[in-house]
């Protein structure tokens, strides 16, 4: 069996523009760029007229420093055009479509072309050989199959990479583990709090997952110390992978073996940092909000997107070779979005639940814990005058209309509690709606 | 006749008991009955007063949700089986009882006092003295 693509001294030549020189790079982004910028003007209308209303076309562009005067594209836009106002391919042309939740109860949906795919099964696949997975490697996905792209990303990048992949999707720890045993997997891509859960199963059902080398984690923020734990625990070498719908799905950016930084597949995603409350962009090593301008993309190109994650770009040369730059793992976001299972959620989508039962705004808290290796999270609602009842029952029935609002919206499971009137912290100013208590 | 019941809201938690009942006394306010519902999560505590409207001004003004319920006093015997009598002529009425409670304080002579919260208490007042249950008048049960 060869394990040529493995470090040290492995090369997969899909892998070739993680290595080109930063001058060659550049001709190819502004070419892409040019060209992206053309196609988003001619038909998206909500970008020309952005656009000419700065008085810019697309010659406006003759260089790669040109991008800071394009106008921004945010989250609230691809709500605002819902579903295929961003569109920039006719149905025809399109085949696949995935979402991801939004502001309000609608998703935020996002287009791929054949050569869409292409793509993104390429910087899958590159990030696979960065985390050295190889031909011969057995992947168990467990990132969730269906309209969230992490599981279909993953799959094809395993796939077109010739290891063997294992669609199992999310949940079911004991099948989990039992695949994991009996396959022989050698490699698992899921988020990191639930690997840990799996880990912690394991070790009760005595379950062996000695050939298990590699995990590929995301869709969640985590720490470093929890990389240390999981690596402890288990032996394997655990990396982060970075990507968001709305540019693609997984494969934006990946650790390399070095794991210093997530390298950005920067030949199809244009990076730069930003001050989230200007917008202007940082000098290089600052940290800032991310913003990604897809270069590639043909159904949804989406200029300079504002991604809402906080880090830094490292252009320093890294040890693996590559000469792609690096983001800083991402610890906090500039909003107040949080993921939690996989799920973006936004604190107003609570808000929208909320409303729909009571009809009048509570105050109300939210508080995110991980028990087990899963994320769990619980609403603290106060009760209201108008909402007490002085029977057990009813009371009951209230909290349980709450949680399936809620789920209605969120699609995760939540856990309700009543709270006391005026018992949950007030801020001043913008108030804190959300306590994260996960230790990641 | 209907009397005024106070219900509180509380959270599973220490001291939700004690500030209310601070509140009431700062203000000279006398707990005449009271009764406590918990699940694991909350409580709601339900208790009867002289003045209830000031009493449900003194807590709002602590920033307490209260809420003020028609409940009924019916007068049982005092002995085994006082209780379970009433019981049946409640339920020949046909009448939803939605929770009970002892009221002590008005009991005398070989008499206890009930306090029912009936689904329908206008209802349940007619079907009870219909019944023969002797439904008690505000200057039997309040203390003098």
């Amino acid at each position: 069996m060869s394990t040529w693509n493995d470090p040290p001294g492995g090369f997969h030549p899909i892998s070739a523009p993680d290595y080109l020189p930063r001058e060659q790079l550049g001709v190819i982004q502004l070419q892409r760029l040019q060209s992206v910028v053309t196609r988003a003007f001619d038909r998206v209308p909500l970008f020309r007229t952005r656009m000419e209303e700065r008085g810019l076309a697309p010659a406006s562009v003759a260089s790669l420093d040109d991008i800071v005067a394009l106008p921004f594209t945010v989250k609230a836009d691809l709500r605002d055009t819902y579903p295929f106002g961003l569109f920039a391919s006719p149905t025809e042309e399109i085949v696949r479509l995935h979402a991801s939740s939004g502001t309000t109860g609608k998703p935020i949906v996002v287009a791929y072309t054949q050569a869409d795919l292409d793509v993104w099964t390429e910087v899958m696949v590159r990030s696979f050989v960065a985390c050295g997975i190889h031909r011969g490697d057995v992947i168990q996905n467990a990132y969730g199959y269906g309209l969230f792209t992490g599981g279909l990303g993953a799959h094809y990048g395993g796939e077109a990479l010739g290891a063997t992949v294992i669609p199992i999707s999310g949940g079911n720890t004991e099948r989990q583990l039992m695949v994991m045993a009996d396959f022989g997997v050698t490699a698992i891509c899921c988020t990191p709090s639930y690997f840990l859960h799996l880990l912690e199963s394991a070790k009760d059902t005595k379950t062996d997952f000695s050939k298990l080398r590699v995990g590929v984690f995301g869709a969640e923020p985590w720490s470093d110390s929890m990389r240390e734990r999981i690596q402890d625990e288990s032996g394997i070498r655990a990396h982060d992978i970075y990507g968001l719908s709305e540019i693609i799905g997984p494969g934006v950016g990946i650790e390399c073996v070095e794991r210093r930084g997530l390298h950005i597949f920067e030949d199809h995603f244009y990076p730069e940092i930003i001050d989230p409350d200007s917008g202007e962009v940082l000098p290089e090593g600052a940290e800032g909000e991310l913003v990604l301008t897809t270069l590639s993309k043909q159904a949804m190109p989406l200029i300079r997107y504002r991604t809402r994650d906080i880090t830094a770009l490292v252009s320093e040369k890294c040890a693996c070779g590559r000469t792609l730059r690096r983001i800083r793992r991402i610890g906090r976001r500039s909003d107040d979005m949080f993921i939690i299972r996989g799920v973006n959620v936004f604190p107003s989508q609570v808000e929208t639940a909320l409303l729909r039962v009571e009809g009048t705004l509570p105050h109300y808290q939210i508080i995110l814990t991980r028990e087990k290796g899963l994320d769990q999270m619980e609403v603290k609602v106060e009760v209201t005058p108008e909402f007490f009842s002085d029977e057990i029952r009813k009371l009951e029935a209230l909290q349980h209309q709450l949680e399936a609002s809620i789920e209605n919206i969120l699609g995760i499971r939540v856990k309700v509690t009543l709270a006391q009137p005026r018992s949950l912290a007030r801020s001043e100013g913008k108030a804190r709606r959300v306590s994260d208590l996960r230790s990641i | 006749m209907k009397l005024q019941q106070l219900s509180l809201f509380l959270e599973n938690k220490p001291g939700v008991l004690r500030e209310p009942c601070e509140a009431l006394a700062a203000a000279g306010i006398d707990l005449l009955t009271m009764s406590l519902a918990d699940t694991t999560q909350f409580g709601i505590l339900r208790f009867i007063v002289r003045d209830p409207i000031r009493a449900k001004q003194v807590l709002e003004d602590a920033g307490m949700v209260v809420r003020m319920t028609e409940v009924v006093p019916v007068e049982v015997e005092n002995r085994p089986g006082g209780l379970a009598r009433a019981l049946a002529a409640i339920e020949a009425a046909g009448l939803g009882v939605e929770y009970m409670y002892d009221f002590g304080a008005a009991s005398r002579g070989g008499k206890a006092a009930i306090v029912f919260r009936f689904e329908d208490p206008d209802a349940a007042l007619a079907a009870l003295e219909a019944a023969g249950v002797k439904v008690l008048t505000g200057e039997e049960i309040l203390p003098r």
